[in-house]
């Protein structure tokens, strides 16, 4: 490989992360706002404009930012980074729209879920080295609710690539693979219901990752008026606001690109120029729906759970709804139960 | 203190509490193993300003002393004054005083359900309370003229008439209650996520609640048949039919837990709603006050020698005001005592053993209004003294020693 062949495949990393970097927070504080806005009118309030949420990172980076007294401000100062870096990192191997990853082929699904972790811990580290009990009560919460839903997430991820190389793929964790064979089709009636049910278990550990009611304990305004955030300010804080909405999408795709990757491209057969156009409205479409159903109706519907609450429903009802999925989709497998949908 | 224990401070100012009060807690984990708490950040030195003032102008420093029972203390100090000067209130006052007793016990109960609702991070319940909230105020302002100081009553009756011509929205929005009481209470007593939140977290028992005088709905959510409604029967209460509330009327036992006290606050404002509707029934004719003349009455107040205790049953509980007067222009002695006061105590053992996340919803089941409360702090060239009991009477025995000499 030569030099300038060399240059041309860095410039592009760097171009594409910048773009995925601009793009990530554009869709993330974009659907924060429609998110609010939703919310707002499912309680019957008018909700603030669905701009809002640029406004408030405006605001959030003019502002002073204060290190409090107690802190570890070289720890402090930088947790809002690395969570908003690895945020956006975690988007670079997730497929949007019709586009591949810019990372293709680099990591796959197991790489993806480690970088999910990286912003909770970040966040985890800000809340120890801000040396306030609200903070440290918030982080103790954070380190155990991420215990509690990487286990019921585990086994859904873990099920879906054991189908994939079942049936035919050769690398069943590469993102790659599982964009370009929707699960469904792998599958009989018996296995369909395993896959809503994984499918479900998904979008409840959604709200979980994200710290959103009712499994926002870390970070419970009534209780510990904000818990982990609460010495935050300024532009520390904007930064984990981005790195919140950078998560949300993150989130979002990765729903997306599980369990319904089709495109309108490929369905009806569009061609030329309009073809990406069509496949990123739709991505869009798909992207909304799921913070809906995960996000917006949930936290409109519940209270928040207590932390022992959220450790028993991840465990308990969650953990095993996804080991009933595994079980359907393993029943699948053989030809006793399966009964093909003729896809 | 143990080494895996470490303290937390909630207040003076926290988003969990709507009125400033300072708890310090030891935790074990999420696990509290010590409460304390201490009162007094919003001290204003009202009866002080009582004493300055003549009876017909402290009417409206006691509808501020709280902002939502703006009925209860003006009730209650009308009551001691009105004893302590002789005046008997015409029976049709007395019905009106009661209907808008009752209506700020709707309006009062229904902001405390949004509010709880808002500390356990149910926030769509709090914007549907809060809306549901708006037609008792409506019809507040309607028969009164304002939405929260109602300005309602004078010593020897009441202000303002409520005619038959205004039935009809009383009606109208009594119904309406009548109907949002089942959603209400759908919501609250069987929403699971409700549930697991309330039941079970908070206990106070009927022990506990009776050793340290609780009073309101914070008693009777334990159990205790206390209402000074009924016990001691005001104004028109005495002609009503009307028992007190307990929560075994729902779930056929009492736990003394937040369920609970959701559960007495949702029946006692079916039970206020009854309360209008045989008020506006039996509504007697008659004058509305004793003497219409404020400076005739002011005349007669400032004659007057005695002292008089009025109780007053407050959305939160017994409300006691008394007042002596000695034939002078003011009052020589203004005393109040808000319901919130004996449901301190209660704090300590509901809190005991619970987690963190129960600190915000246990704290706001009490309905605290610390307003209301503070009534003594001693500042003294900066520094802050707090009066204990025996410093208390070791005070009254050397004024009681002085006033012999």
């Amino acid at each position: 490989m030569s030099l300038v062949e060399t240059m041309e495949i860095v410039l592009w990393a760097i171009l594409g992360t910048i773009g995925v970097a601009v793009f990530g927070i554009f869709v993330g504080l974009l659907y924060k706002g429609v998110d609010r806005k939703l919310v707002a009118h499912m309680q019957a309030r008018y909700g603030p404009p669905v701009r809002q949420p640029f406004w408030d990172v405006v605001k959030l980076f003019v502002k002073e930012t204060v290190v409090p007294e107690h802190a570890t401000p070289w720890l402090f100062n930088l947790a809002p980074i690395i969570a908003l870096a690895a945020s956006i990192a975690t988007l670079l191997y997730l497929p949007i729209g019709g586009f591949q990853p810019i990372l293709s082929g680099e990591g796959d699904l197991i790489l993806v879920l480690y970088l999910l972790i990286i912003p909770s811990l970040a966040m985890v580290i800000g809340g120890f080295a801000s040396g306030s009990p609200y903070a440290t009560v918030g982080a103790q919460r954070e380190m155990v609710l991420m215990m509690s839903y990487e286990f019921p997430l585990a086994i859904t991820i873990i099920t879906i690539a054991w189908q994939l190389k079942n049936t035919f793929a050769d690398h069943p964790f590469s993102l790659a693979t599982i964009f370009s064979q929707p699960v469904w089709g792998t599958v009989g009636i018996v296995g369909l219901l395993g896959f809503i049910l994984l499918l479900l278990v998904l979008l409840l550990v959604t709200p979980g990752e994200i710290s959103k009611i009712p499994f926002d304990a870390p970070e419970a305004e009534t209780e510990i008026a904000g818990g982990l955030l609460v010495e935050y300010s300024g532009r520390n804080l904007g930064l984990f606001y981005l790195a919140d909405a950078v998560k949300t999408v993150v989130t979002g795709s990765l729903i997306v690109a599980i369990f319904f990757p089709y495109n309108l491209s490929t369905i009806f057969g569009i061609d030329g120029i309009m073809a990406p156009v069509a496949d990123v409205v739709f991505y869009f479409i798909k992207l909304l729906l799921v913070i809906l159903f995960a996000v917006s109706l949930v936290r409109v519907a519940v209270a928040r759970l207590k932390i022992d609450q959220i450790v028993y429903t991840y465990w308990i009802p969650l953990t095993l709804m996804s080991l009933i999925g595994l079980l359907l989709i393993m029943f699948d497998s053989t030809s006793l139960f399966h009964i093909s949908l003729g896809w | 203190m143990s080494k895996m224990s470490y303290s937390i401070p909630i207040g003076p100012i926290h988003p969990a509490l709507k009125e400033p009060v300072m708890f310090e807690f030891e935790i074990e984990g999420e696990r509290i193993v010590g409460v304390d708490f201490k009162v007094g950040h919003v001290h204003r030195g009202i009866e002080w300003i009582g004493t300055q003032k003549n009876p017909l102008q402290i009417l409206p420093i006691a509808e501020r002393i709280c902002g939502i029972c703006n009925i209860s203390h003006p009730i209650a100090f009308c009551m001691a004054t009105e004893e302590a000067a002789g005046i008997e209130v015409p029976e049709r006052a007395q019905y009106i005083r009661t209907i808008t007793a009752e209506l700020e016990r709707i309006h009062s109960h229904i902001l405390w359900a949004g509010v709880a609702a808002h500390e356990i991070g149910f926030d769509s319940v709090l914007y549907l309370t809060w809306r549901v909230r708006e037609k008792v105020l409506d019809l507040i302002e309607y028969l009164t003229g304002n939405r929260i100081t109602k300005a309602m009553f004078t010593v020897g009756g009441v202000r303002r008439d409520i005619t038959e011509e205004q039935y009809p929205k009383i009606r109208e929005a009594l119904n309406y209650y009548k109907e949002m009481f089942n959603k209400l209470k759908h919501v609250f007593l069987d929403d699971k996520t409700v549930k697991m939140r309330s039941r079970d977290c908070g206990i106070l028992t009927k022990k506990e609640a009776l050793e340290l005088c609780a009073v309101g709905p914070t008693a009777r959510a334990s159990g205790v048949k206390k209402d000074v409604r009924v016990d001691y029967a005001y104004a028109a209460y005495g002609d009503l039919d009307m028992k007190t509330v307990t929560p075994d009327a729902v779930t056929g036992e009492v736990k003394g837990d937040v369920y609970d006290r959701i559960i007495v606050r949702l029946l006692e404002v079916a039970q206020s709603v009854d309360i209008i509707e045989q008020c506006i029934d039996n509504m007697p004719s008659g004058d509305l006050v004793t003497e219409p003349k404020p400076a005739k009455l002011l005349a007669l107040l400032r004659k007057a020698v005695g002292e008089g205790v009025g109780r007053a049953e407050a959305p939160r509980g017994e409300v006691i005001h008394y007042v002596k007067l000695t034939g002078e222009e003011h009052p020589y002695t203004w005393k109040v005592r808000a319901p919130t006061y004996n449901n301190l105590m209660p704090w300590i053992p509901m809190l005991m053993g619970e987690q963190i996340a129960d600190i915000p919803i246990v704290a706001a089941s009490t309905d605290p209004c610390m307003s209301c409360t503070n009534r003594v702090t001693v500042v003294k060239k900066g520094r802050v003294d707090i009066l204990d009991h025996e410093h208390l009477h070791k005070l009254s025995v050397e004024k009681t020693r002085r006033l012999m000499q």
